[in-house]
Parts: C-alpha cells; sequence; structure tokens
C-alpha cells in the first residue's frame, strides 16, 4: 500500500516535470502552438511570420489549407527579431517569413535556413487616432505636436521608421530626427502593437507599414503618408526551415506565397510585389 | 523496505534538480570577464534604477493605504465582507494581461478615470506613474490578504487591557496591535514588493517600454533577448540574487512568526 503510494507520488512528479520542461521549451515566446520537436501531426505546417503578415499570410493559410485537405497551417506571428530568437534558441517552425533581410540573413549564416527569397514588399506610413487629438497634419508635425509610439529600434519596423525620419531630416532639417525621438513615450516589441496603442487612443501617432490599417482598427486610425521620397521600402524574404520536417509541404507553401493567387492575397491587404531583380 | 524511502526521495531530488537547472542555467551562461562591462551599460543601470525606484514606491504607497484597509477587514464584519475580500484578492489570480487592459480601460486617456485626469490635462500611460499603478495593482493584494490575517491573529484581549489602563485607541494600536502584527505586515510588504519587481504584462501594455522612464528590469529583459543576450543573462542574475537574498533574509531576521514570507 505504502509502496503503491509513493509510485504514484513520483508518476506525478515525473508527469508535473515534464509538462513543466514542456512549457518551458516555449522559452521568451508567446505562442500558442504544439512546441514539441517531431512531435507534429502529419501535415501540420508551423510558419513564423513577421506581425505584418498576420491578416494576408491567415488567408493565405486557409487558401492553402484547402487546397490541402488534412493539411493544416499554424501560425506564429511576432516582431521579426523575436522570430529570429526563437528559431535559434531551436523552437520548431517550418517557415519564417521575416520583415527585415537581417535577421533572416543571421540565420542563414548559422545554417538554420535553406535559400531564402523575396516575396513581398511593404512601406510606411504615419497613423493618428481618427479624432487626431494632436492635430498632426504632416510628417513635419512629428517633431512639435503629440506623443509618438514607434517600434523598438531592433523592430524590423523601428529599424524602417527611423531611416524615414533620417530620411525626412533632408526635408526638415538634420535636427530633425533627434526632435522626433525626444516624443517618442514608448518603444514596442512589434507592429501590431504600435497599432494597438495609437488606435486605443493613448499614443497621439505612431509609425506601421501601409498593409496594418487593417480590418478591426480602419475606423479608428486615420492615415498620414510619408513624403514618398522619404518612404522605405522593406522586402520581405521567405525561407524554409533547414531539417523542416515537412519540408516538401513547406516548399509548397512558399511556392503559393510566391505565385499569382499569393500575391493577388498579398496584394488585397497593400502589399506590394517584389520588384524585379530585388 | 528500502525502497519506501528511496522512491519519495528520488522523487524530492527530481524536483530540486527541476527548480534549481534553470536558475543555475542562467549563471551558468553569463561571461564573467564581461560581466563588470555589461552591468554598467545604460539600459542594465536604467532599468535597475527604475526598477528600485519604482517598487519601493509601489510598496510604500501599498502599506500607506493598505494598512488601514486590512486592519478594518479583519475587525469589523459587515454584509459583503466576503465578496469586499474576493474582490481585493483578485489581482492574485488575474493573468497580467488581464490587469492590463482593465488599467488602460481605467486610466488610459480614454478611460473611465483617465478622461476625467485628460480633462486636468494629466495622462497616465507611457509614464513612471503607470509603471507604480501597475505594481500597486498586481502586489497589493499580499500585503492587504497577510497584514489581514496579522491583524486578526492579535490578542483583542490585549487591546483591552490597554484601553483599561488609560491609554488611548491610537496609542493601544501604534504601542500593541501594530508591534504585535508587525511581522505578518513585513512579510506582506516583502511579497508585495517582490511581485512589483517581477511585474510585466500589466506594465508593458499599460506603461509601455521606454528605457529609463517604463522600462523596468524585466522589460528590459524581455527586449534583451533579441537583441544583447548577455544584457539579459546579467539582468537576470541579478534578479535572482536579489530575490534570493530578500527570501533569505526574512526566513533569517523576520521579528517573530516563523518569519517564513509565504504564510
Amino acid at each position: 500500500m505504502k509502496l503503491r503510494r509513493a509510485s504514484i507520488l513520483i508518476a506525478s512528479t515525473l508527469i508535473a516535470a515534464l509538462a513543466l520542461a514542456g512549457c518551458r521549451q516555449a522559452g521568451a515566446g508567446q505562442p500558442q502552438l504544439d512546441q514539441n520537436r517531431g512531435q507534429q501531426p502529419e501535415g501540420q505546417l508551423v510558419v513564423f511570420a513577421a506581425a505584418s503578415l498576420t491578416d494576408a499570410f491567415g488567408e493565405i493559410g486557409r487558401a492553402f489549407e484547402e487546397s490541402h485537405p488534412g493539411v493544416t497551417v499554424k501560425f506564429n506571428f511576432g516582431g521579426s527579431q523575436q522570430l529570429r530568437t526563437q528559431i535559434e534558441q531551436g523552437m520548431s517552425a517550418d517557415i519564417f517569413a521575416s520583415a527585415d533581410q537581417k535577421y533572416m540573413q543571421e540565420l542563414v549564416d548559422k545554417g538554420l535556413m535553406e535559400q531564402p527569397r523575396d516575396f513581398t514588399a511593404n512601406t510606411l506610413t504615419i497613423i493618428v487616432p481618427k479624432n487626431n487629438p494632436a492635430g498632426i497634419q504632416s510628417a513635419a508635425d512629428l517633431a512639435n505636436k503629440g506623443k509618438l509610439v514607434l517600434a523598438a529600434p531592433d523592430v524590423p519596423i523601428g529599424k524602417y521608421s527611423r531611416r524615414a525620419l533620417e530620411n525626412l531630416a533632408a526635408l526638415y532639417g538634420p535636427d530633425f530626427p533627434k526632435q522626433v525621438e525626444k516624443r517618442v513615450v514608448s518603444q514596442e516589441t512589434n507592429v501590431r502593437q504600435v497599432v494597438a496603442k495609437v488606435a486605443l487612443g493613448e499614443a497621439d501617432a505612431g509609425i506601421v507599414y501601409v498593409t496594418d490599417i487593417s480590418s478591426s482598427y480602419r475606423d479608428k486610425l486615420a492615415t498620414i503618408p510619408f513624403p514618398p521620397e522619404a518612404n522605405v521600402r522593406a522586402t520581405y524574404p521567405i525561407a524554409v526551415v533547414k531539417g523542416s520536417k515537412q519540408a516538401g509541404l513547406a516548399r509548397e507553401l512558399v511556392n503559393l506565397i510566391l505565385s499569382p493567387e499569393g500575391q493577388k492575397i498579398l496584394a488585397k491587404y497593400g502589399f506590394l510585389p517584389v520588384k524585379e531583380g530585388s | 523496505m528500502k525502497r519506501l524511502t528511496f522512491l519519495p526521495a528520488l522523487a524530492g531530488l527530481v524536483f530540486i534538480l527541476y527548480i534549481v537547472l534553470p536558475v543555475v542555467s542562467i549563471f551558468l551562461n553569463i561571461n564573467w570577464s564581461r560581466f563588470g562591462t555589461t552591468v554598467r551599460l545604460p539600459v542594465v543601470l536604467q532599468a535597475l534604477q527604475l526598477s528600485g525606484l519604482t517598487t519601493l514606491v509601489a510598496t510604500a504607497v501599498t502599506i500607506l493605504l493598505g494598512t488601514p484597509l486590512a486592519y478594518f477587514l479583519a475587525r469589523r464584519s459587515f454584509p459583503g465582507r466576503e465578496v469586499l475580500d474576493t474582490l481585493l484578492d483578485l489581482p492574485l489570480v488575474l493573468p497580467p494581461a488581464v490587469a492590463g487592459v482593465a488599467l488602460l480601460m481605467a486610466f488610459g486617456r480614454r478611460g473611465l478615470m483617465g478622461s476625467l485626469l485628460a480633462g486636468w490635462g494629466i495622462s497616465l500611460p507611457f509614464t513612471t506613474v503607470a509603471v507604480i499603478l501597475a505594481q500597486v495593482f498586481v502586489g497589493a493584494p499580499f500585503f492587504l490578504k497577510t497584514a489581514r490575517n496579522g491583524f486578526a491573529a492579535v490578542d483583542t484581549s490585549l487591546e483591552a487591557i490597554s484601553l483599561t489602563l488609560g491609554k488611548t485607541p491610537r496609542q493601544t494600536f501604534f504601542r500593541v496591535t501594530l508591534p504585535l502584527a508587525f511581522p505578518a505586515l513585513f512579510n506582506g510588504a516583502i511579497m508585495t514588493w517582490a511581485r512589483a519587481l517581477g511585474e510585466f504584462g500589466a506594465t508593458i501594455m499599460f506603461a509601455g517600454n521606454m528605457p529609463g522612464i517604463t522600462q523596468t528590469l524585466p522589460l528590459a529583459i524581455y527586449m534583451a533577448m533579441d537583441s544583447n543576450l548577455e544584457a539579459a543573462l546579467v539582468m537576470a542574475a541579478l534578479m535572482v540574487l536579489v530575490s534570493f537574498a530578500v527570501l533569505l533574509a526574512v526566513k533569517k531576521v523576520a521579528p517573530g512568526g516563523d518569519g517564513h514570507p509565504f504564510p
């Protein structure tokens, strides 16, 4: 009797320890998906994708599932810098779509990715809450009106935003980027957080991709375009993760994204085609 | 028969290893030759300073506002006390994300209270005050709960004697009740402080993330994971050391009681 109780105790402790260990594997990330390498059900693809791709990839994923019965596509959307760290730390992904060449290249250099291909492009816009409490009318106003939210400098959109501000220095004077930076009240971890903070009206302006003014936030936000010569063009690379257990299926999904059908969906959400040769 | 003691011992060992291993892993991954330089990085120093300041203020605010309430809850019986008690306990079990949303809905610029404050030109989100508000919200229940139990455990006949000996109720509170309940108040304050130090979710949602203003240690660790793992590890190690020292000190130092911070 005692022995049995002891074994039950041991068994439950081990189960608890294993369960906890399983959770720990999630590391810094917050994705709600099956983390256990090698335990993916047949026909499940795990796609790590830049937060800006949330809506467009959701639709592409559904299209892929429709044309591949029995296959499910799971997404982990986040800042590309976080996704890069997660893949580096061994989280299982089949595909990585980055908003930034740098993070893809870092993974390629570590031998973790197959050959990446550029699949889409994006540009930036300024957003303000619909009622525009700070009265921001142009990019120039960013230097002297309201509270600004940007993504952190390590987030691709954060880097592109700062590059756009540098470009604006040619129009508004060399001090312009510094003056704007002084009005930044928060550095968010991905572009969707910037959108949310502005849509909630907590911040007076933010810089995001043109594709982010989507769905639920459209009626809460107004956009102010950058002067075209100052805007930044972001090219997104995508690649299959080396050693993916679903490499064949993963390449098919990448091909769909590169195909006219996939490009049409991306265009619907405001993404731009990749320029020839870029 | 030997197996009977062996198996539970093994279970205990597995558990100890499981808890200790991740903590030790932090220290094993730190490059100690660069520790001095890393700890002096602006991002680390700013986060240390901000976490120190905000958690101290949050704990002080909790003690000042919480002590009378804890005393009241311990001594007075009134209809709805259970409900009030439960409401005040809520932040203990609420996910930090819920706390973050709740604070935004209340104190955000368009929130219930926030829109009133906005009329006075006060905006809380993205300020150090917002960090403190988040810390008080999630940390206060620890103090309230422990302090209430501490006050409830004070022998009321001692207070009665003090009153019959001619001391005023105020004198009785400060000379009899408070000293007797002090170990509980102290432990509660330490737990509130520790929870405030670890606060992450509500802070990043309500106060945002700005080095030197709202980027506390947990936020700085989270951000550094993607850019400077070395700095993240050093800050994590500092938090482990401080937490360990505080917990140990409470066990050793706490006057009276069993000195255990989690009664």
